[in-house]
């Protein structure tokens, strides 16, 4: 099945109105100078509202969502997005408010805020909460920054190195890179954990910030972490929490009791809301108290004077704006929802589910693939194929084997320092009987893995187009369409 | 420096020696690192690089690698060919593989002889 | 508990199957003294039913702009959005998707950020388009780095009259890559080319602008593409994409880079967020666009397909030498866009976009007429104007408030020197016979 391009179909001349015509009498109209006037016509395709229906809901059906199935995508945390969540957030009380309008006319949106800043507080162990960043990476910067300005509020302007480890996500040196810092990276012990005389080296009168996930990238819960606060700590740096990781602990366990300083959050993994196919998405971030007075303009919060809640924007040591207005409060309206339905003792119960279901599915897979690290993991885990040399397939060979038994594959090849990683994260959303049918599978490629290697390197075999030439799209890049003139 | 003789770089560069011209380019070692080259980012003409900084940028589908000139000098020739067909680098990398032509100026005082980096070639693929 | 399946029976198979008895033992590896001893502080769950009310209420204590007839612009615009819009993103297929990165099951979202990208290369005249940004602010930001990575160069002109917040956005992202922003002088309306030319020097990596700028006035960006071009510098234009169908594209005029805030193109108010940046370039900084990136090529049979590329400079990779540090971009609010266009056609876009352009004059003129009320600047503009008033901004937005109406932007906020000044916006989503109620209301005491 393969869909045109829309612009291919366009029909010169064929279109859909939806405004009344325009009401203000001629000669009250106005034109435009001919320096300002546009000349040509943009190349939108020209259609009828049944043809752009049909278009886009073809090429829905050209894709997989959680809805579509099991996407064990790991550090992603693919689990369900509840429909609620979807209508929330289009109430027109919330999804027809002006950014700019008067608070008095918004309390119910700022209260929305205020409470989902609280919660999240508690959840991380935080003082303060900001919602302004868009996504994760964002959250990071924001983060980052804030850390740089507080050294800087010290006068303690020779701290310019952040510390990430090995196994770290490529958007924690990239963060920093952008703050201006440079980036010192520590390899990782045999356990998967952070390498603490290798810590111990770099940590120092230099050292602005160590950023770490617990549990890590590879989905163990990094159990030395009081001692890496304290090494942190006493080289006077501050520690920063990627909390991509956070749907293994809710309630367990919290960053801010483990001696973390700085905590983003992203509410498109951990609290259901969806991913969008790459978003938006919403990352905001935690403080102790004493980097409060650091976070972006403006912040919400009571007035008890007032009685009212307010967006406060007269902070003078704070890192400035990250993002026009407040953050994505589409995505923290749904978040919101999440909460509200999840309650405590619901957010803990999907933590222990979660961290339940990697441990199932583990031990099912550990006859036919090799586990690099021991259990027990917390909500995701690392497999690798066996007898790679012998059978030469690989894991993009297993991962693509698997589109054809009807799954989206794991995340692959991260994290960076375990060859051949496929990185697995069932969700505490996802039943047994899906478990052990996917599991089942992946017996079944590691099989054929043996005796048909072809089939996989094949694969995938019913999908509209098979693997990409990736190459050829690299150098010669066609990223838009061009009519075609014979 | 005999003239000729090529010398290379910790950063799998070569760069080859005559008179007061230079051509460089990099490995077959870094090429096969790379993979499919996909795109090569190479300095102006005229530019005065200095031995050490970045020059250039080598791109695959899966890595970017930087360009380290191994010379101080002015840059007299770029290979135009490389931007339309940058898989030359793959295909050979000591030969039309090659990326500019510097007017020289003065070495890199750390290059490494053939046998040198053979060794350290050695060492990084285990 | 919601959302959760397993049965008393499937659970302690599975533990049996782990080898362990309670799913306790499972966070034995976290040091007792770092396990949290108490419950969270939170509200219990709540059944679907109790939550929806719960939040319903909540909706309901804000006077939103369905319920009030709104004059508020300012980098976020109410316009009309076709009701086949919702229905597409309501696709979950579409949106309980991660980013499309594996091709054979992603051509759904792949092919839709193509057709994106090119919309947005059709209506800015770029070359090239990424797939998403946060937002207008940020992918101003991000195209100042691009600027300055591109020319090697540290400083940035950046004309007062962009948007304040994109500005303020604009610092926090310059100030740790220590490149400096110096403002070009601004007169009756509009940015002064002749200032910008006697900025421009060899240190000058680029020229940012807004067009309409932040009061509504149309810029004449050649002058500034002239001038910025001579001195090796780019001219980045910030601009709103409904304007497009109108107004000079900003590529026709000489724009290396342009960006803007796509909200516009469908996408509800939602009080600020999620919005949508999009970016697009010329040809010869393709490779520099931070961000995703999609691109046509074939698979291994020759079919036809869409792929992710040019992601080699992108954080997954490169790590502390990318380009950005961005991953999840926007990439549902882009579907909107694309949706949005597709279903206007280029007429729909030109008719929205004169609509716009005349009720905003008609407002202006009408507003001109009452008595201390005046039109500062005499310059062409679009959808947004400015009047001064001698009643206290604040005072004369709460009388309209009062009558249903939501009044303009007090500019004293961001401009000191602008005080008493309103920055009023007149969508096509504003009847004539609405205006002519702001007018009147407006006029009662004035
Ligand atoms: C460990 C980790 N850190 C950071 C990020 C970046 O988050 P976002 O995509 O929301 O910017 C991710 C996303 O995949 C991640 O897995």
């Amino acid at each position: 099945m393969k869909e045109q391009l829309i612009f291919t179909k366009s029909v010169a001349g064929r279109k859909e109105g939806y405004l009344p015509p325009l009401d203000i009498p001629e000669p009250q109209q106005v034109s435009l100078p001919d320096w300002a006037r546009r000349k040509d016509t943009p190349r939108l395709p020209e259609l009828t509202e049944m043809d752009v229906v049909r278009h886009y809901t073809r090429l829905s059906q050209l894709n997989y969502g959680v809805d579509s199935g099991f996407y064990p995508l790991g550090s992603c945390t693919m689990k369900y997005n509840p429909k609620i969540n979807e209508d929330a957030a289009n109430l027109p009380g919330f999804a027809q408010l002006h950014p700019y309008q008067p608070v008095e006319t918004t309390q119910g949106a700022l209260q929305l805020m205020a409470e989902t800043q609280k919660a999240l507080a508690e959840i991380a162990g935080m003082d303060a909460v900001t919602l302004q960043p868009a996504a994760g990476a964002h959250g990071e910067l924001t983060g980052i920054m804030m850390i740089m300005a507080y050294h800087a509020s010290r006068g303690d302007r020779r701290r310019t190195k952040v510390i990430v480890p090995d196994s770290s996500h490529g958007t924690n040196p990239a963060t920093a890179a952008l703050c201006g810092c440079e980036i010192v990276q520590i390899p990782s012990n045999p356990d998967g954990g952070v390498d603490l005389e290798a810590l111990k080296k770099v940590a120092g009168m230099d050292t602005a910030a160590l950023m770490l996930t617990n549990p890590s990238t590879l989905g163990l819960f990094e159990n030395q972490i009081s001692e890496i606060a304290r090494i942190i700590h006493q080289a006077g740096a501050l520690l920063y929490y990627d909390g991509a990781n956070m749907n293994a602990i809710m309630g367990y366990a919290r960053p801010g009791d483990m001696g973390f300083d700085v905590v983003h959050i992203n509410l498109h993994k951990t609290f259901a809301t969806p991913h969008g196919g790459g978003g938006p998405g919403s990352g905001p971030v935690g403080v102790k108290a004493f980097l409060e007075p650091f976070l972006p303009k403006p912040v919400v919060r009571y007035e008890m004077q007032d009685g009212r809640y307010i967006l406060d924007d007269r902070r003078p040591l704070s890192i400035g704006k990250v993002k026009a207005f407040y953050g994505n409060f589409g995505v923290v309206v749904k978040a919101y929802t999440y909460l509200t339905v999840m309650g405590g003792d619901g957010l803990k119960a999907a933590s222990e589910k979660a961290v339940l279901n990697a441990n199932y599915l583990m031990s099912l897979l550990g006859r036919d693939y090799h586990v690099p690290f021991a259990g027990p993991c917390k909500h995701e885990f690392i497999v690798t194929p066996k007898n790679i040399k012998e059978t030469g397939v690989h894991t993009m060979d297993v991962a693509k084997r698997l589109i054809d038994y009807g799954y989206h594959p794991p995340t692959i090849y991260f994290p960076l320092i375990v060859e051949e990683a496929l990185m697995i994260e069932p969700t505490e959303t996802e039943s047994k009987e899906t478990l052990d049918a996917f599991a089942r599978a992946l017996c079944k490629i590691s099989r054929e893995a043996k005796d048909d290697p072809g089939l996989l390197h094949e694969a995938p075999h019913n999908t509209p187009v098979s693997r990409m030439d990736e190459t050829a799209a690299a150098r010669k890049p066609v990223l838009r369409w061009v009519p075609y003139y014979e | 420096m005999n003239s000729n003789e090529v010398k290379y770089t910790r950063e799998h560069e070569w760069i080859k020696v005559e008179g007061k011209l230079a051509r460089i380019g990099i490995t077959d070692y870094a090429q096969k690192s790379l993979g499919d080259v996909v795109f090569v980012e190479l300095p102006d003409l005229d530019r005065e690089l200095k031995a050490g900084e970045v020059m250039g940028v080598v791109e695959s589908v899966k890595a970017v690698s930087d360009i380290y000139a191994p010379c101080t000098g002015r840059v007299i020739t770029v290979n135009e060919a490389l931007l339309d067909s940058p898989e030359l680098i793959n295909q050979d990398p000591f030969g039309d593989g090659w990326m500019v032509e510097v007017e020289l100026d003065g070495l890199d005082e750390e290059l490494l002889s053939a046998q040198e980096y053979e060794e350290l070639v050695k060492e990084e693929a285990e | 508990m919601a959302y959760l399946p397993h049965t008393k029976e499937q659970e302690k198979a599975m533990l049996a199957t782990i080898g362990v008895s309670s799913s306790e033992e499972l966070f034995r590896d976290i040091p007792p003294e770092l396990r949290l001893a108490r419950p969270l502080a939170l509200s219990p769950g709540l059944s679907e039913k109790t939550a929806w009310e719960q939040i319903g209420a909540l909706a309901e204590k804000n006077r939103h702009t369905g319920r009030l007839i709104s004059f508020l612009g300012a980098g976020a615009y109410e316009h009309y959005q076709p009701k086949a819009v919702k229905h597409i993103l309501a696709r979950s297929e579409f949106y309980t998707a991660y980013t499309p990165y594996q091709p054979e099951i992603s051509q759904g979202t792949l092919q839709a950020v193509f057709e994106y990208q090119t919309m947005i290369c059709e209506l800015t005249g770029m070359d090239a388009a990424n797939a998403s940004l946060y937002d207008g602010a940020t992918a101003l930001a991000e195209a100042a780095l691009m600027a300055a990575e591109a020319t090697r160069r540290k400083v940035i002109l950046v004309s007062p009259l962009l948007h304040p917040e994109y500005r303020q956005t604009l610092e926090t992202y310059l100030h740790g890559r220590g490149i400096r922003i110096a403002e070009i002088p601004w007169e009756k309306g509009v940015t002064q080319p002749a200032e910008a030319e006697k900025l421009l020097n060899h240190e000058v990596a680029g020229v940012l602008l807004q067009n309409p700028n932040f009061l509504g006035s149309i810029e004449e960006l050649a002058p500034f593409a002239q001038a910025a071009h001579k001195a090796g510098a780019l001219l980045v234009v910030s601009v709103d994409p409904v304007s497009l169908g109108l107004l000079a594209d900003p590529g026709q005029c000489g724009a290396d880079i342009v960006v803007g805030e796509g909200q516009s193109m469908g996408l509800p108010l939602s009080l600020g967020g999620p919005y949508l940046g999009f970016m697009g370039v010329k040809e010869k900084y393709l490779r520099r666009m931070p961000g995703r990136i999609v691109g046509k090529t074939t698979d291994r049979l020759g079919r036809e397909g869409f792929v992710l590329t040019l992601q080699a400079r992108e954080q997954h990779i490169r790590r502390e030498k990318a380009s950005s540090n961005i991953c999840s971009n926007e990439a549902l609010c882009a579907l909107s866009a694309t949706v949005y266009l597709a279903l206007l056609g280029p007429q729909g876009l030109r008719e929205v976009g004169n609509q716009c352009l005349q009720k905003g004059h008609y407002a202006k003129k009408c507003l001109s007429t009452l008595p201390g009320v005046t039109v500062p600047f005499g310059c062409p503009s679009f959808t947004e104007f400015v009047v001064k008033t001698q009643e206290a901004p604040v005072l004369l937005n709460q009388r309209l408030l009062s009558g249903g109406i939501l009044g303009g932007l007090d500019l004293g906020r961001f401009y000191p020197e602008l005080k008493n000044h309103i920055l009023l916006c007149v969508t096509e989503m504003r009847s004539k016979e609405e205006i002519d109620q702001l007018v009147r209301i407006w006029g009662e005491k004035a």
